[in-house]
């Protein structure tokens, strides 16, 4: 079974067409990506899966249930972590996962989970004294303690130094590893390539391309051949570079001459992404 | 399975979430230690330091009474109607009331569990106020426990709606607190909650005359001053129910679960 479809989704606020015709697909034990920059409605698709917003239109299944209209067991089975929340400041981590724990049937031990989510440290520390990576922590061993199927991430990492976002990635691994499909909404390109099976770029409140990130990278732009001639840059593009360096270092060879500074170079996920969003980068700057 | 064993496997689960709900809001309240200072304590130090200033006699009893009766009106007001109105703002606008959506506790029993979280709290208040008055000020336990619960409980309930109403009506955490004082502290003035009116002007009289904490304060000391029953009050009812009515349509129409600040 699917662990989420989507088809035709849409949704306006006004005369703002967020989500205008989504179509995707997670598999169970998936890790997907929905990637693209901010105003692109990625936050609108997840909350209106998580059962936050309806949609006006097309096809939702979210583990079987329709978000609009959840089964009783439909908040059992998600866990979510939203973009931003405060939580209780005065409590402690331990005390916060004790809460949220109570709200589930069969919840996950709580020090299990603190310790997975790695505040085991910081078990009695107030929440108002945890950094902005430990509260975000925190909001993935809430989000865990119910021990859910299915996890949502917005922007799990958004406002990280670098170690703590290894830190962050290291344990959205983890889920993955516990059987967990995870829906990761994203604007880092290195966080979805890193992390998911599965990318979806959306732009404009449409997915624009889906693929696993090598796929991606295989199948849009082609593959840069660089080097030098006589002192000047050259660059080829191409779709069949097996065939093109062959020709080039052949005759290279041939001549007995060098081919300084050669470089054959695979579109990153970046190059293809700055490809798909490039317009609307345009239209912001 | 017997049908009286499906419902108890139905309603134990419910109930089990509320006792941990109610248990949550009160660890949360109290932990808290400006909510705990000033939605607990302040009226307390309030009647300490207004019974020690009033003497004399108010509708022939000792006054102090009657500023027992205006604080137990404030505390009130206080607790069920800016506790709670500042408390639903910061709750909503840091987003926990949306996280806790996504959860599988009922928003019912969410609501539910702060009003007797709330309403616990105010007990506790009510309580402590009777026994600080016996004990520094010699005032009487009241002498008709039951209508004077059933009058607190009518209270709390009205401003418990006005108080989720005027959450709603807030936009933002920032000044919450500014915002909800402005309102409490002129009404618990003209209401008599800081002590009884006579000595007012007229005018201020009539501004205080609409206002639902005069009618709460009056329906107050009917019953303690006086040990009349809270029904012998029809008036200060029916405006009671009337302020209540009004905030509770207000706060079911406005209600929202996620931050107004986006």
């Amino acid at each position: 079974m699917h662990a989420i479809e989507v088809s035709g989704l849409r949704k306006a606020y006004g005369n703002l067409e967020a989500v205008r015709g989504v179509d995707f697909t997670i598999e169970e034990g998936e890790v997907f990506g929905l990637l693209g920059p901010n105003g692109a409605g990625k936050t609108t698709t997840v909350e209106i899966l998580e059962g936050y917003r309806r949609r006006d239109a097309g096809e939702v299944r979210v583990l079987g249930h329709d978000p609009d209209d959840p089964g009783p067991d439909f908040r059992e089975r998600i866990g979510v972590v939203l973009q931003s929340s405060e939580l209780w400041p005065n409590l402690t981590v331990r005390e916060t996962h004790a809460i949220f724990a109570g709200y589930y049937h069969a919840p996950r031990d709580v020090d299990e989970v603190i310790t997975l989510v790695g505040l085991e440290e910081k078990t009695g520390a107030r929440v108002k004294s945890l950094s902005g990576g430990q509260k975000r922590r925190l909001d993935l061993g809430i989000a865990l303690v119910g021990d859910p199927d299915l996890v949502f991430l917005d922007e799990p990492t958004t406002g990280f130094d670098p170690a703590a976002r290894r830190a962050a990635w290291e344990m959205i691994r983890s889920l993955r590893s516990l059987g967990k499909t995870v829906l990761l909404t994203t604007h880092y390109l290195d966080e979805a390539e890193q992390l998911s099976d599965r990318v979806a770029v959306m732009r404009e409140g449409l997915i624009v391309r889906v693929g696993t990130p090598a796929d991606l990278t295989t199948t849009d732009l082609q593959t840069e051949i660089r080097y030098r001639r006589n002192g000047e840059d050259v660059l080829l593009r191409t779709d069949e570079p097996t065939r093109v360096l062959a020709e080039l270092t052949s005759a290279a060879v041939a001549r007995g001459e060098e081919l300084e500074g050669l470089q054959v170079r695979r579109p990153s996920l970046e190059d293809v992404y700055l490809a798909l969003t490039a317009d609307e980068a345009e239209v912001e700057s | 399975m017997s049908a009286e064993a499906i419902r108890l496997a139905v309603r134990r689960p419910a109930r089990r979430l509320f006792v941990h709900q109610l248990r949550t809001e009160q660890l949360v309240f109290w932990r808290s230690r400006e909510a705990a200072f000033f939605i607990f304590i302040f009226p307390l130090l309030l009647f300490v330091l207004l019974g020690s200033v009033y003497d004399g006699k108010f509708q022939h009893v000792p006054v102090r009474w009657a500023v027992l009766a205006g604080l137990v009106g404030y505390g009130c007001a206080n607790t069920s109607f800016a506790g709670l109105a500042i408390q639903l703002v910061l709750r909503r606008e840091s987003g926990v009331l949306k996280r806790l959506r996504s959860t599988p506790l009922p928003s019912a029993t969410y609501i539910v569990a702060l009003l007797v979280s709330t309403l616990l709290v105010f007990g506790l208040q009510a309580l402590a106020l009777f026994l600080l008055g016996r004990v520094l000020y010699g005032t009487p336990f009241p002498s008709d426990i039951g209508s004077l619960v059933a009058t607190l409980l009518i209270g709390s309930a009205a401003f418990a709606a006005l108080g989720t109403a005027t959450a709603m009506a807030i936009r933002s955490a920032e000044g919450s607190s500014a915002a909800v004082n402005f309102v409490l502290l002129p009404m618990a003035f003209l209401s008599g909650g800081f002590g009884p009116t006579t000595g007012y002007p007229a005018v201020l009289r009539a501004i205080g005359d609409v206002l639902p904490l005069t009618y709460f304060v009056k329906l107050v000391n009917a019953v303690y001053l006086h040990g009349h029953g809270f029904w012998t009050q029809p008036e200060a009812l029916l405006v009671l129910a009337g302020w209540g009515v009004a905030g509770l349509v207000l706060a079911v129409r406005n209600f929202e679960w996620e931050p107004r600040e986006r």
